[in-house]
């Protein structure tokens, strides 16, 4: 089990470091700074002036060292924007973007599964298909047009939620959460469900394929054979096996809602990090394009790991297997 | 359901093939397709759509870019309204005052463009790269299909959204964007199929009878991956078209001069709040049965396709 | 196979049931009028090839047939009460502490992600209302019962930490440990090895002497039932075409097909002799036309065998179905 941990984790140190000398090539080689970073009517001493205060007038491997030194110590650069650090700026957005995900992550699985074992339980019944029609549906969204229509719905016609923000938020241990206040809930309802579609329709997916075979099994027969209630059956039976592949999946999907959280957070000005990145991007603010690609890979490395864990936690197949002596 | 409903379908094909008419592959492959309704429909749907894509010029009532025929007096003007020079806008007009029902012919044509170019070209180049794997085997494998897994661990909206950023915007950008995207999954694919296949008994055969490594790969070989391909593009080609769609709202994707129907539906976006719902509804019901189509199309081909669904 | 004596009603009684399965090619007539008695202690073997419904009789009688099957017909009287007028609530109270099923699969009747305790702990507590610890205690007798040691150590591991052999016993443990009144045991043996089966047949059996539970034990191994069954009733297509007591059905078959599936059983007896086989397969039970269903395979069939058999008893205790019943069958 360590011996497999280990491995993993070099794995994915050497992942971020490849991945860490793409982005510093490909943001540096490929697009030309000066035409970013220096005001067009400048002149060729002002152009010489700021590429030097920016070390970039250094051939590139100097520049590539000095990236990665700085890199190593937390420092990704100043915003060109903002002026501030490009990481500071990122992590402070990084908790409503959290919150979305994670509000996103809890509607998907508390809709989709029992929507998906009642769809699984009964293939035939109108409400299955229905749901499935649903499912179908939910994947073939444009996730900003979704998010477009629920505002004019819910927002402009019927005026039951606020349309954009985050509403008042508390803090908790050093961190502002909007889920806690009446207000901030209400802002946070559209978007997480607006983010949280694509995964619902999934969930729904892998929930009814896992309930139809593992209805047919014998187990649950024989579970019926013993007189164990119905309720029992799904609940303990199948839900155990079901939430094998569905956690595993939802795991690795949750780095796809934050990366999915761009969109939503366009769409409802949510002030997370998906919004800081798109602004970025339209002002060539480089920095902070940097330091948001370099957290995303850290991000998703991390979560890949993770999951790899708790997969081999959950099912006693494997975990066994690698545990007992 | 497959085999009971196949059954109906194969009795007319065999009655059928006694009149002398052979029931080639190809026949009683769309057999089994028009099998299910919905399929039908989404593919007539879906004939549709690139109907209005190929001939958008012609069919559209005026050229929402000919700047001599908008006019802005006509600007956000509801469906079915008539211009003060008599035009009918079904759709109403955007905020420039163009036909909506004209911008989404253009829109349509261009969405569909990109996606379907973008599909085709990374099948060509995943397919090549696949293939290498599969017949390289040894470190070269190991390399290409570490750096497909690594790739396809990220989201696509993610890598999709640095390459952008990089690039800048562009019908070309955004292509390469998208094929830079998703050759990985035709890669992933063409490499698997293609070892199944190589093991199997009639490419010995033809390895046996000398022939040149060229010829059964692409007389023998490519023709048998064909059908997983085929599924992977189709649900790819949507994907595609979703994705640029997204990127063009977000304002990353293509530029003013070519709107596809993202950039329509982000121009909605400011008239959304004051009740002008149609600037940004009619494009994405577009955008969203052109999706559904092709993914209703898609998931019939894989059941139609997969050989372990058959029996 | 008439009803029990007046004094007390049969264990279980199954009269005329026929189960169907509805679907969409057209109605599968799995069980079709069997009736047949079992009581207090003594083994009914049901023998018949795959597909012959001896499975899904089990199943019936537990109230546990699948979508699209359903009980269309006949009585099942368990204990002198018909479970088929039982409310799903009641039924799900008989099954697993009165009625009891053992399955075929031993690899698969145990869900894998489950402990063997919580397995064994949710069969006693679905039926009293016992403390955890209680139902533990239980279990842990159900499985010396079986002869399983260091049961305590053997509840906290996982199915796929035990041998075949091993989960099998637990699965025979937990149909043990209510103390149901009839086991219903669907080919529980098959798929393990000779030396285990044999210890398995050896143990079941013992434990109904001494318990007095009635057992049906279904099987398509003659061999199995010989040395078990009091009685016996051979299946085919769904039907039972003989029945009575295992010795008489075995030394002397009435029905050509109990006759030729005797005759093809090896035996140290016959070597060197080729062994008799019954030609052909087993029909489709899907609108199977009317008449003897056996009829094609039959040496004896005659032209009377294209209307459906009634039950005759051409000795008492033996009803047979056939219109040309065996000729060897006065003792």
């Amino acid at each position: 089990m360590s011996v497999f941990i280990i491995r993993r984790l070099m794995q994915s140190v050497l992942v971020i470091a490849i991945m860490g000398a793409l982005v510093f090539f490909a943001v540096n080689v490929v697009g030309d700074p000066v035409d970013m970073l220096v005001n067009p009517e400048a002149d060729q001493a002002e152009v010489e002036r700021v590429l030097h205060a920016l070390g970039l007038d250094r051939p590139l491997h100097e520049q590539f060292w000095f990236f990665v030194k700085n890199a190593l110590r937390g420092d990704m650069g100043d915003s060109f924007i903002f002026g501030e650090p490009a990481l500071k700026l990122i992590v402070q957005r990084i908790p409503a973007t959290f919150e979305l995900a994670v509000a996103a992550l809890i509607m998907a699985v508390v809709v989709g599964i029992p929507c998906g074992v009642y769809a699984g339980l009964k293939p035939e019944a109108r409400t299955s298909k229905a749901i499935m029609a649903g499912s179908i549906l939910g994947f073939s969204l444009p996730t900003f047009w979704v998010g477009l229509m629920m505002i004019m719905v819910f927002a402009v016609m019927l005026g039951w939620l606020p349309s954009t923000g985050r509403g008042d938020t508390v803090q908790v241990m050093g961190i502002e959460v909007s889920f806690l206040t009446l207000d901030g809930l209400s802002h946070l309802v559209m978007p997480a469900l607006n983010l949280a579609l694509f995964k619902m329709s999934l969930v729904v997916r892998l929930a009814r394929a896992g309930t139809r075979e593992i209805v047919h099994q014998d187990y649950i027969k024989f579970a019926r054979a013993k007189g164990v209630s119905e309720g029992r059956i799904i609940l303990v039976h199948l839900m155990k096996n079901i939430l094998i592949p569905v956690v595993t999946v939802l795991g690795l999907e949750f780095g796809n809602l934050i990366a999915f959280s761009v969109v939503t957070e366009t769409v409802f000005a949510w002030p997370g990090m998906g919004k800081l990145i798109i602004d970025a991007i339209n002002n060539l603010d480089r920095p902070i394009v940097v330091a948001y690609l370099m957290i995303t890979v850290i991000l998703f490395v991390t979560i890949n790991l993770v999951v790899d864990i708790i997969y081999s936690l959950l099912d006693p197949r494997v975990r066994l297997g690698d545990l007992k002596r | 359901m497959s085999e009971a409903a196949r059954q109906p379908a194969q009795v007319p094909a065999v009655a059928a093939a006694d009149k002398v008419r052979v029931e080639t592959p190809f026949r009683r492959f769309v057999g089994d397709f028009f099998d299910s309704k919905v399929a039908a429909g989404a593919f007539a749907v879906l004939a549709v759509i690139i109907f209005i894509a190929l001939f958008a010029p012609w069919i559209s009532p005026t050229n929402p870019y000919d700047l001599a025929t908008v006019d802005v007096m006509d600007s956000r003007l509801p469906p079915g309204a008539e211009s003060f020079t008599g035009t009918t806008f079904w759709l109403g007009t955007d905020g420039a005052g163009r036909d909506l029902l004209s911008a989404m012919f253009y829109g349509i044509r261009t969405s569909l463009g990109v996606g379907v170019s973008s599909a085709a070209i990374a099948l060509v180049i995943g397919c090549c790269i696949g293939l290498i794997a599969a017949y390289s085997g040894g470190r070269v494998d190991t390399l290409i299909m570490r750096v497909v897994d690594i790739q396809l661990s990220f989201p696509a909206i993610l890598v999709a959204l640095v390459l952008l950023a990089i690039l800048g915007k562009g019908v070309d950008k955004i292509i390469i964007a998208l094929v830079l995207v998703q050759w990985a999954y035709y890669a992933r694919t063409m490499r698997g199929t293609a070892l199944v296949e190589r093991s199997k008994e009639y490419v010995e055969a033809a390895t046996c009878l000398a022939l040149g490594r060229n010829r059964i790969i692409f007389r023998h070989l490519l023709p048998n991956c064909i059908s997983p391909l085929i599924v992977v593009g189709t649900i790819q080609a949507a994907h595609a078209i979703a994705l640029e769609a997204t990127l063009s709202f977000l304002g990353i994707g293509l530029p003013i001069t070519e709107p596809s129907l993202g950039l329509l539906i982000a121009n909605g976006f400011e008239y959304m709040l004051s009740e002008k719902y149609w600037i940004s509804f009619f494009p994405g019901l577009a955008l969203l049965v052109m999706i559904v189509s092709i993914n209703l199309v898609g998931d019939q081909l894989r059941d139609v396709l997969n050989p372990r669904l058959q029996k | 196979m008439t009803a029990a004596g007046a004094a007390a009603p049969p264990t279980l009684a199954v009269e005329g049931l026929s189960t169907h399965f509805f679907t969409k090619a057209g109605v599968v007539r799995a069980v079709e009028d069997v009736s047949f008695t079992v009581d207090k202690g003594e083994v009914l073997g049901l023998v018949g090839e795959s597909g012959s419904g001896k499975t899904v009789t089990g199943f019936s009688v537990l109230g546990l047939v699948d979508h699209p099957g359903r009980t269309v017909a006949g009585r099942i009287l368990f204990r002198g009460e018909d479970l088929l007028a039982k409310s799903a609530a009641q039924w799900q109270q008989i099954r697993g502490s009165r009625i009891a099923m053992i399955f075929q699969d031993p690899m698969m009747t145990l869900n894998p992600v489950l402990r063997i305790d919580t397995q064994m702990i949710e069969a006693v507590q679905a039926h009293e209302k016992v403390s955890r610890e209680e139902a533990r205690q239980r279990a842990r007798d159900a499985l010396a019962q079986v002869g399983i040691p260091a049961a305590e150590e053997r509840l906290k591991a996982y199915p796929h930490q035990f041998s075949g052999g091993m989960r099998q016993r637990v699965a025979i443990a937990i149909a043990l440990i209510n103390k149901p009144d009839l086991i219903i045991a669907d080919e529980p043996t098959t798929a393990l090895d000779v030396t285990i089966q044999a210890q398995i047949l050896f143990e079941v059996q013992e434990l109904c002497r001494k318990t007095g539970t009635a057992l049906i034990w279904i099987t398509h191994d003659l061999t199995v039932v010989a040395g078990l069954a009091d009685k016996i009733c051979v299946m085919y297509a769904g039907k039972i075409v003989e029945a009575g007591p295992i010795d008489g059905v075995l030394d002397h078959p009435a029905h050509p097909y109990s006759l030729g599936l005797i005759g093809s059983v090896p035996s140290r007896n016959k070597r060197g002799v080729p062994l008799a086989q019954i030609p052909g397969t087993t029909p489709s039970l899907l609108n199977l036309p009317p008449g003897c269903a056996f009829r094609d395979r039959c040496a004896s069939a005659g032209e009377a065998c294209g209307q459906e058999p009634d039950i005759t008893l051409p000795l008492p205790d033996r009803p047979v179905r056939c219109h040309y019943p065996h000729a060897g069958t006065a003792p």
